[in-house]
Protein backbone atom coordinates (compact mmCIF):
# COMPACT_ATOMS: atom_id res chain seq x y z
CA UNK A 1 0.00 0.00 0.00
CA UNK A 2 2.80 2.41 1.15
CA UNK A 3 4.11 2.25 -1.92
CA UNK A 4 2.05 2.83 -4.05
CA UNK A 5 1.42 6.40 -2.16
CA UNK A 6 3.02 9.29 -4.33
CA UNK A 7 6.08 10.74 -3.14
CA UNK A 8 5.38 13.69 -2.40
CA UNK A 9 8.67 14.63 -0.55
CA UNK A 10 10.17 14.07 -3.75
CA UNK A 11 9.78 17.38 -5.39
CA UNK A 12 10.30 19.01 -2.22
CA UNK A 13 14.30 18.53 -2.77
CA UNK A 14 15.17 21.61 -4.61
CA UNK A 15 16.90 19.45 -7.39
CA UNK A 16 14.22 17.60 -8.43
CA UNK A 17 11.83 19.93 -8.47
CA UNK A 18 13.98 22.48 -10.97
CA UNK A 19 12.77 20.76 -14.19
CA UNK A 20 9.52 20.35 -12.59
CA UNK A 21 8.79 24.17 -12.40
CA UNK A 22 10.36 24.97 -15.87
CA UNK A 23 7.90 22.46 -17.40
CA UNK A 24 5.21 24.48 -14.72
CA UNK A 25 5.82 27.61 -15.99
CA UNK A 26 6.33 26.91 -19.49
CA UNK A 27 2.50 25.42 -19.58
CA UNK A 28 1.15 28.00 -17.74
CA UNK A 29 2.86 31.28 -19.37
CA UNK A 30 0.63 29.67 -22.32
CA UNK A 31 -2.41 29.80 -20.44
CA UNK A 32 -1.48 32.97 -18.91
CA UNK A 33 -1.26 34.83 -22.55
CA UNK A 34 -4.08 32.97 -23.94
CA UNK A 35 -6.70 33.45 -20.99
CA UNK A 36 -5.35 37.20 -20.75
CA UNK A 37 -5.77 37.65 -24.01
CA UNK A 38 -9.05 36.58 -24.67
CA UNK A 39 -10.04 37.89 -20.92
CA UNK A 40 -9.20 41.59 -22.20
CA UNK A 41 -10.76 40.88 -25.51
CA UNK A 42 -13.92 40.12 -24.31
CA UNK A 43 -13.87 42.88 -21.14
CA UNK A 44 -13.18 46.24 -24.15
CA UNK A 45 -15.09 44.71 -26.85
CA UNK A 46 -17.94 41.46 -25.49
CA UNK A 47 -18.87 42.90 -22.61
CA UNK A 48 -21.58 45.37 -22.23
CA UNK A 49 -21.25 48.72 -20.95
CA UNK A 50 -22.60 49.64 -17.58
CA UNK A 51 -25.63 51.73 -17.38
CA UNK A 52 -24.57 53.38 -14.36
CA UNK A 53 -21.22 53.53 -14.87
CA UNK A 54 -20.08 54.16 -18.00
CA UNK A 55 -17.14 52.57 -20.10
CA UNK A 56 -15.04 53.34 -16.85
CA UNK A 57 -15.96 50.50 -15.30
CA UNK A 58 -13.99 48.22 -17.50
CA UNK A 59 -11.31 48.44 -15.36
CA UNK A 60 -12.70 46.14 -12.88
CA UNK A 61 -12.00 43.46 -15.16
CA UNK A 62 -8.32 44.00 -13.67
CA UNK A 63 -8.54 45.73 -10.35
CA UNK A 64 -11.05 42.64 -8.84
CA UNK A 65 -8.66 39.88 -9.94
CA UNK A 66 -5.92 41.91 -9.03
CA UNK A 67 -7.40 41.96 -4.97
CA UNK A 68 -8.32 38.58 -5.27
CA UNK A 69 -5.26 37.30 -6.04
CA UNK A 70 -3.25 39.96 -3.91
CA UNK A 71 -5.45 38.28 -0.55
CA UNK A 72 -5.11 34.59 -2.01
CA UNK A 73 -1.03 34.67 -2.64
CA UNK A 74 -0.21 35.76 0.90
CA UNK A 75 -2.85 33.02 2.13
CA UNK A 76 -0.75 31.08 0.05
CA UNK A 77 2.43 32.17 1.27
CA UNK A 78 1.43 31.65 4.61
CA UNK A 79 0.98 28.07 3.87
CA UNK A 80 4.14 27.68 2.36
CA UNK A 81 5.52 29.05 5.28
CA UNK A 82 3.58 26.48 7.67
CA UNK A 83 5.11 23.46 5.78
CA UNK A 84 7.98 24.76 5.72
CA UNK A 85 8.23 25.32 9.38
CA UNK A 86 6.74 21.84 10.06
CA UNK A 87 8.64 19.72 7.55
CA UNK A 88 11.94 21.62 7.55
CA UNK A 89 12.00 21.67 4.25
CA UNK A 90 14.06 24.17 2.13
CA UNK A 91 11.85 24.77 -1.02
CA UNK A 92 8.62 25.95 1.00
CA UNK A 93 10.30 28.92 2.13
CA UNK A 94 11.69 29.23 -1.59
CA UNK A 95 8.09 29.33 -2.98
CA UNK A 96 7.15 31.75 -0.52
CA UNK A 97 9.85 33.99 -1.47
CA UNK A 98 8.76 33.57 -5.26
CA UNK A 99 5.68 34.44 -4.44
CA UNK A 100 6.19 37.86 -2.58
CA UNK A 101 6.77 39.97 -4.88
CA UNK A 102 4.23 39.12 -7.35
CA UNK A 103 1.49 39.41 -4.33
CA UNK A 104 3.09 43.15 -3.20
CA UNK A 105 3.21 43.96 -7.83
CA UNK A 106 -1.26 42.56 -7.50
CA UNK A 107 -1.78 44.59 -4.36
CA UNK A 108 0.02 48.06 -5.62
CA UNK A 109 -2.19 47.02 -9.48
CA UNK A 110 -5.54 46.75 -7.07
CA UNK A 111 -4.81 50.20 -5.84
CA UNK A 112 -3.63 51.60 -8.55
CA UNK A 113 -6.46 50.33 -10.83
CA UNK A 114 -8.82 51.24 -8.11
CA UNK A 115 -7.48 54.78 -7.94
CA UNK A 116 -7.97 55.00 -11.73
CA UNK A 117 -11.59 53.54 -11.23
CA UNK A 118 -12.55 56.18 -8.21
CA UNK A 119 -11.47 59.31 -9.81
CA UNK A 120 -14.62 59.28 -12.75
CA UNK A 121 -16.76 57.06 -10.09
CA UNK A 122 -16.21 58.57 -6.76
CA UNK A 123 -14.72 62.34 -8.24
CA UNK A 124 -11.48 61.34 -5.93
CA UNK A 125 -8.37 59.12 -6.16
CA UNK A 126 -8.53 58.28 -2.67
CA UNK A 127 -10.88 57.47 -0.17
CA UNK A 128 -10.02 55.79 3.36
CA UNK A 129 -12.90 53.04 2.65
CA UNK A 130 -12.59 49.70 5.04
CA UNK A 131 -11.19 47.80 1.59
CA UNK A 132 -9.22 50.04 0.10
CA UNK A 133 -7.32 50.69 3.65
CA UNK A 134 -6.79 46.68 4.27
CA UNK A 135 -5.54 46.73 1.09
CA UNK A 136 -2.86 49.05 1.75
CA UNK A 137 -2.13 47.11 4.77
CA UNK A 138 -1.76 44.11 2.94
CA UNK A 139 0.45 46.18 0.68
CA UNK A 140 2.66 47.04 3.67
CA UNK A 141 2.81 43.30 4.87
CA UNK A 142 4.33 42.06 1.69
CA UNK A 143 6.79 44.97 1.65
CA UNK A 144 7.67 44.21 5.32
CA UNK A 145 7.94 40.27 4.52
CA UNK A 146 10.42 40.98 1.74
CA UNK A 147 12.51 43.83 3.32
CA UNK A 148 12.92 41.37 6.44
CA UNK A 149 14.06 38.50 3.92
CA UNK A 150 16.09 41.01 2.14
CA UNK A 151 17.98 41.92 5.15
CA UNK A 152 19.19 38.68 6.82
CA UNK A 153 21.90 37.34 5.10
CA UNK A 154 22.07 33.65 6.30
CA UNK A 155 19.10 31.99 4.03
CA UNK A 156 18.04 29.46 6.42
CA UNK A 157 17.42 31.88 9.34
CA UNK A 158 15.82 34.22 6.41
CA UNK A 159 13.81 31.16 5.77
CA UNK A 160 12.45 30.87 9.61
CA UNK A 161 12.45 34.18 10.15
CA UNK A 162 10.34 35.13 7.62
CA UNK A 163 7.84 32.29 7.91
CA UNK A 164 6.67 33.24 11.19
CA UNK A 165 6.69 36.77 10.07
CA UNK A 166 3.53 35.32 7.74
CA UNK A 167 2.19 33.20 10.52
CA UNK A 168 1.97 36.19 12.34
CA UNK A 169 0.53 38.33 9.39
CA UNK A 170 -1.75 36.11 8.41
CA UNK A 171 -3.96 35.57 11.66
CA UNK A 172 -3.66 39.51 11.85
CA UNK A 173 -5.40 40.14 8.50
CA UNK A 174 -8.68 39.17 9.34
CA UNK A 175 -8.40 41.45 12.85
CA UNK A 176 -7.06 44.45 10.52
CA UNK A 177 -9.85 44.14 8.15
CA UNK A 178 -12.61 43.72 10.37
CA UNK A 179 -10.87 46.51 12.62
CA UNK A 180 -10.76 48.89 9.99
CA UNK A 181 -14.39 47.98 8.60
CA UNK A 182 -15.94 49.12 11.77
CA UNK A 183 -13.58 52.28 12.18
CA UNK A 184 -15.00 52.98 8.52
CA UNK A 185 -18.52 53.02 9.40
CA UNK A 186 -17.99 54.86 12.69
CA UNK A 187 -15.96 57.89 10.91
CA UNK A 188 -17.79 58.46 7.86
CA UNK A 189 -21.53 58.55 7.90
CA UNK A 190 -22.50 57.62 4.27
CA UNK A 191 -19.57 56.17 2.46
CA UNK A 192 -19.30 55.58 -0.82
CA UNK A 193 -20.77 52.21 -1.25
CA UNK A 194 -18.59 49.80 -3.75
CA UNK A 195 -20.42 48.59 -6.88
CA UNK A 196 -22.99 47.36 -5.25
CA UNK A 197 -24.97 45.42 -8.00
CA UNK A 198 -27.42 43.36 -7.50
CA UNK A 199 -26.70 40.70 -10.47
CA UNK A 200 -23.94 40.78 -12.49
CA UNK A 201 -24.16 40.54 -16.52
CA UNK A 202 -23.69 37.09 -17.53
CA UNK A 203 -20.80 38.51 -20.11
CA UNK A 204 -19.07 40.59 -17.31
CA UNK A 205 -18.99 37.67 -14.79
CA UNK A 206 -17.49 35.16 -17.48
CA UNK A 207 -14.98 37.73 -18.90
CA UNK A 208 -13.83 38.43 -14.69
CA UNK A 209 -13.70 34.92 -14.04
CA UNK A 210 -11.45 34.72 -17.27
CA UNK A 211 -9.23 37.30 -16.08
CA UNK A 212 -8.93 35.49 -12.52
CA UNK A 213 -8.06 32.36 -14.05
CA UNK A 214 -5.57 34.36 -16.54
CA UNK A 215 -4.21 36.24 -13.82
CA UNK A 216 -4.08 32.68 -11.60
CA UNK A 217 -2.34 31.15 -14.52
CA UNK A 218 0.18 33.94 -14.29
CA UNK A 219 1.14 33.90 -10.65
CA UNK A 220 1.75 30.47 -11.69
CA UNK A 221 3.99 31.07 -14.29
CA UNK A 222 6.30 34.18 -12.58
CA UNK A 223 6.31 32.35 -9.26
CA UNK A 224 7.99 29.19 -11.13
CA UNK A 225 10.26 31.12 -13.05
CA UNK A 226 11.48 32.68 -9.93
CA UNK A 227 11.91 30.19 -7.85
CA UNK A 228 14.04 28.89 -10.54
CA UNK A 229 16.32 31.62 -9.99
CA UNK A 230 16.23 31.34 -6.52
CA UNK A 231 16.94 27.72 -6.10
CA UNK A 232 19.93 28.19 -8.49
CA UNK A 233 21.33 31.01 -6.08
CA UNK A 234 20.71 29.30 -2.92
CA UNK A 235 22.43 25.91 -4.57
CA UNK A 236 25.08 27.55 -6.11
CA UNK A 237 27.78 25.60 -4.35
CA UNK A 238 26.16 22.11 -4.44
CA UNK A 239 27.05 19.51 -7.73
CA UNK A 240 24.16 19.34 -9.26
CA UNK A 241 24.05 22.90 -9.87
CA UNK A 242 27.49 23.19 -11.15
CA UNK A 243 27.07 20.10 -13.43
CA UNK A 244 24.02 22.09 -14.89
CA UNK A 245 26.42 25.04 -15.36
CA UNK A 246 28.78 22.83 -17.12
CA UNK A 247 31.09 22.58 -14.38
CA UNK A 248 32.41 26.49 -15.27
CA UNK A 249 31.61 28.00 -11.85
CA UNK B 1 5.55 27.72 37.59
CA UNK B 2 5.65 31.50 38.07
CA UNK B 3 8.39 31.56 39.65
CA UNK B 4 11.01 32.33 36.79
CA UNK B 5 8.49 34.68 35.65
CA UNK B 6 8.41 36.51 38.83
CA UNK B 7 12.48 36.17 38.77
CA UNK B 8 12.37 37.60 35.37
CA UNK B 9 10.49 40.42 35.91
CA UNK B 10 12.60 41.58 38.68
CA UNK B 11 15.99 41.08 37.02
CA UNK B 12 14.70 43.06 34.24
CA UNK B 13 13.52 45.63 36.21
CA UNK B 14 16.64 45.71 38.59
CA UNK B 15 18.80 46.31 35.22
CA UNK B 16 16.15 48.73 34.24
CA UNK B 17 16.47 51.00 37.41
CA UNK B 18 20.05 50.83 36.89
CA UNK B 19 19.93 52.59 33.60
CA UNK B 20 16.98 54.76 34.12
CA UNK B 21 17.63 57.24 31.29
CA UNK B 22 16.49 54.76 29.19
CA UNK B 23 12.89 55.34 30.55
CA UNK B 24 13.26 59.01 30.08
CA UNK B 25 14.36 59.02 26.30
CA UNK B 26 10.91 57.29 25.32
CA UNK B 27 8.74 59.16 27.56
CA UNK B 28 10.13 62.66 26.78
CA UNK B 29 10.06 61.50 22.95
CA UNK B 30 6.54 60.76 23.57
CA UNK B 31 5.94 64.52 24.82
CA UNK B 32 7.73 65.86 22.53
CA UNK B 33 5.90 64.02 19.40
CA UNK B 34 2.48 65.06 21.26
CA UNK B 35 3.49 68.10 21.52
CA UNK B 36 4.63 68.79 17.78
CA UNK B 37 1.10 68.13 16.40
CA UNK B 38 -0.40 71.86 17.62
CA UNK B 39 2.32 73.78 16.23
CA UNK B 40 1.89 72.33 12.61
CA UNK B 41 -1.74 72.37 13.02
CA UNK B 42 -2.45 75.64 14.62
CA UNK B 43 -3.65 76.06 18.32
CA UNK B 44 -7.53 75.77 17.10
CA UNK B 45 -8.76 74.56 20.46
CA UNK B 46 -11.67 72.98 18.70
CA UNK B 47 -9.55 71.53 15.79
CA UNK B 48 -7.08 70.19 18.43
CA UNK B 49 -9.95 68.57 20.61
CA UNK B 50 -10.74 66.47 17.83
CA UNK B 51 -7.72 65.47 17.21
CA UNK B 52 -6.59 64.82 20.12
CA UNK B 53 -7.41 61.35 20.77
CA UNK B 54 -5.71 59.97 17.45
CA UNK B 55 -2.56 62.13 18.01
CA UNK B 56 -2.17 60.83 22.02
CA UNK B 57 -2.45 57.22 20.19
CA UNK B 58 -0.04 57.35 17.41
CA UNK B 59 2.39 59.05 19.79
CA UNK B 60 2.18 56.49 22.51
CA UNK B 61 2.68 53.87 18.98
CA UNK B 62 5.38 55.14 18.20
CA UNK B 63 6.86 55.90 21.63
CA UNK B 64 6.41 52.30 22.76
CA UNK B 65 7.92 51.50 19.09
CA UNK B 66 10.98 52.90 19.12
CA UNK B 67 11.37 51.21 22.94
CA UNK B 68 10.84 47.79 21.84
CA UNK B 69 14.50 47.40 21.12
CA UNK B 70 15.75 47.57 24.46
CA UNK B 71 13.43 44.16 25.20
CA UNK B 72 16.07 41.60 23.67
CA UNK B 73 19.13 43.54 22.41
CA UNK B 74 21.59 44.48 25.47
CA UNK B 75 20.70 40.40 26.50
CA UNK B 76 21.62 38.99 22.81
CA UNK B 77 24.71 41.25 22.87
CA UNK B 78 26.14 39.75 26.11
CA UNK B 79 24.71 36.34 24.91
CA UNK B 80 22.06 35.87 28.69
CA UNK B 81 19.85 35.53 25.92
CA UNK B 82 21.17 32.09 24.78
CA UNK B 83 21.63 30.95 27.98
CA UNK B 84 17.96 31.36 28.64
CA UNK B 85 17.13 29.86 26.04
CA UNK B 86 19.20 26.66 27.24
CA UNK B 87 17.14 26.65 30.96
CA UNK B 88 14.51 23.96 31.34
CA UNK B 89 11.91 26.32 31.66
CA UNK B 90 9.59 27.22 28.61
CA UNK B 91 10.93 30.12 26.56
CA UNK B 92 7.51 31.78 26.07
CA UNK B 93 7.22 32.08 29.76
CA UNK B 94 10.60 33.77 30.16
CA UNK B 95 9.86 36.14 27.05
CA UNK B 96 6.32 36.77 28.68
CA UNK B 97 8.67 37.77 31.72
CA UNK B 98 10.60 40.13 29.71
CA UNK B 99 7.40 41.48 27.82
CA UNK B 100 5.71 42.36 31.11
CA UNK B 101 8.99 43.97 32.58
CA UNK B 102 9.52 46.31 29.66
CA UNK B 103 5.98 47.13 29.91
CA UNK B 104 6.13 48.18 33.18
CA UNK B 105 9.37 50.05 32.47
CA UNK B 106 8.17 51.59 29.09
CA UNK B 107 4.53 51.74 28.99
CA UNK B 108 3.60 52.67 32.31
CA UNK B 109 4.91 55.86 32.07
CA UNK B 110 3.34 56.86 28.83
CA UNK B 111 0.12 55.61 30.39
CA UNK B 112 0.87 57.99 33.28
CA UNK B 113 1.63 61.20 31.04
CA UNK B 114 -1.23 60.76 28.70
CA UNK B 115 -3.86 62.88 30.84
CA UNK B 116 -0.75 65.61 31.42
CA UNK B 117 -0.53 65.58 27.40
CA UNK B 118 -4.20 65.35 27.11
CA UNK B 119 -4.84 67.99 29.26
CA UNK B 120 -2.82 70.15 26.51
CA UNK B 121 -5.33 69.11 24.17
CA UNK B 122 -8.32 70.54 25.93
CA UNK B 123 -9.89 67.24 26.44
CA UNK B 124 -12.46 66.31 29.32
CA UNK B 125 -12.56 64.33 33.02
CA UNK B 126 -14.00 61.81 31.24
CA UNK B 127 -12.23 61.58 28.11
CA UNK B 128 -9.05 61.71 29.85
CA UNK B 129 -10.27 58.87 31.93
CA UNK B 130 -10.80 56.75 28.79
CA UNK B 131 -7.44 57.79 27.73
CA UNK B 132 -5.44 56.42 30.27
CA UNK B 133 -7.68 53.26 30.32
CA UNK B 134 -7.36 52.83 26.74
CA UNK B 135 -3.93 53.26 26.97
CA UNK B 136 -3.61 50.82 29.85
CA UNK B 137 -5.07 47.85 27.89
CA UNK B 138 -3.76 49.14 24.47
CA UNK B 139 0.44 49.72 25.52
CA UNK B 140 0.31 46.02 26.72
CA UNK B 141 -0.53 44.60 23.85
CA UNK B 142 1.45 46.77 21.98
CA UNK B 143 4.26 45.48 23.64
CA UNK B 144 3.74 41.93 23.21
CA UNK B 145 2.93 42.77 19.34
CA UNK B 146 5.94 44.33 19.33
CA UNK B 147 8.14 41.79 20.98
CA UNK B 148 7.87 39.57 18.53
CA UNK B 149 9.37 42.12 15.92
CA UNK B 150 11.96 43.04 18.07
CA UNK B 151 12.83 38.95 18.09
CA UNK B 152 12.73 38.76 13.83
CA UNK B 153 14.94 41.91 14.08
CA UNK B 154 17.53 40.56 16.55
CA UNK B 155 21.11 41.67 15.64
CA UNK B 156 19.78 42.53 11.75
CA UNK B 157 21.85 45.75 10.11
CA UNK B 158 19.01 48.32 9.29
CA UNK B 159 16.94 46.21 12.48
CA UNK B 160 15.47 49.73 13.37
CA UNK B 161 13.66 50.88 10.77
CA UNK B 162 12.65 47.33 9.42
CA UNK B 163 11.19 47.01 12.55
CA UNK B 164 9.15 49.81 12.43
CA UNK B 165 8.28 48.23 8.60
CA UNK B 166 7.24 44.98 10.49
CA UNK B 167 5.65 46.16 13.79
CA UNK B 168 3.48 49.25 12.57
CA UNK B 169 0.86 47.20 10.13
CA UNK B 170 0.48 44.98 13.04
CA UNK B 171 -0.27 48.03 15.42
CA UNK B 172 -3.53 49.26 13.75
CA UNK B 173 -6.08 47.58 15.05
CA UNK B 174 -4.92 48.13 18.43
CA UNK B 175 -4.83 52.34 17.51
CA UNK B 176 -8.37 52.27 15.54
CA UNK B 177 -9.91 50.99 19.03
CA UNK B 178 -7.71 52.80 21.56
CA UNK B 179 -8.12 56.01 19.45
CA UNK B 180 -11.32 54.69 19.02
CA UNK B 181 -12.53 54.67 22.48
CA UNK B 182 -11.32 57.76 23.17
CA UNK B 183 -13.29 59.54 20.34
CA UNK B 184 -16.33 57.50 21.15
CA UNK B 185 -16.37 59.32 25.00
CA UNK B 186 -15.81 62.94 23.38
CA UNK B 187 -18.70 62.42 21.15
CA UNK B 188 -20.88 60.90 23.66
CA UNK B 189 -21.19 57.56 22.72
CA UNK B 190 -19.48 55.95 25.33
CA UNK B 191 -15.79 54.31 24.89
CA UNK B 192 -17.12 50.33 26.55
CA UNK B 193 -17.30 48.93 23.19
CA UNK B 194 -13.81 49.82 22.02
CA UNK B 195 -12.44 49.03 25.45
CA UNK B 196 -13.89 45.63 25.65
CA UNK B 197 -12.52 44.84 21.87
CA UNK B 198 -8.62 46.49 23.30
CA UNK B 199 -9.24 43.91 26.35
CA UNK B 200 -9.80 41.12 24.02
CA UNK B 201 -6.82 42.06 21.64
CA UNK B 202 -4.87 42.40 24.77
CA UNK B 203 -5.93 38.56 25.99
CA UNK B 204 -4.97 37.36 22.46
CA UNK B 205 -1.82 38.36 22.14
CA UNK B 206 -0.82 37.79 25.89
CA UNK B 207 -1.85 33.62 25.08
CA UNK B 208 -0.55 34.03 21.48
CA UNK B 209 2.76 36.56 20.96
CA UNK B 210 5.20 34.98 23.46
CA UNK B 211 4.77 31.76 21.64
CA UNK B 212 5.33 33.43 18.39
CA UNK B 213 8.22 35.92 20.02
CA UNK B 214 9.94 32.32 21.79
CA UNK B 215 10.01 30.42 18.10
CA UNK B 216 11.61 34.09 16.62
CA UNK B 217 14.28 34.38 19.20
CA UNK B 218 15.04 30.38 18.23
CA UNK B 219 15.75 31.43 14.99
CA UNK B 220 17.75 34.60 15.89
CA UNK B 221 19.89 32.67 18.06
CA UNK B 222 20.24 29.42 16.48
Amino acid sequence: MTSRLINWFKFSSPASFYPLARKISLVSTVIAVVLIAVGLYMSFFVAPTDYKQGEGYRIIFVHVPASWMSMFIYVVMAGWAALGLVFNTRLSAMMAQALAPTGAMFAFLSLWTGSFWGKPMWGTWWVWDARITSELILLFLYLGYMALRAAIDDPRRGDRASAILLLVGVVNVPIIYYSVKWWNTLHQGSTIRMNQESTMEETMLLTMLIMTLGFWAYSIAVAMARVRTVILERERSTTWVRELGGGEI
Amino acid sequence: MFEPLYWIIRRDLTIAMRRRSDIFTTLIFFVIVVSLFPLGIGPEPDTLRLIAPGIVWVGALLASMLALELIFSADHRDGTLEQMLLTPQPVSLLVAGKVIAHWLVSGIPLVLMSPLLGVQYDLSWEALGTLVVSLLLGTPALSLIGAIGAALTLGLRSGGVLLALLVLPLYIPVLIFGAGAVEATVSGLGGQSHLSMLAAILVASLVLAPLATAAALRVAED
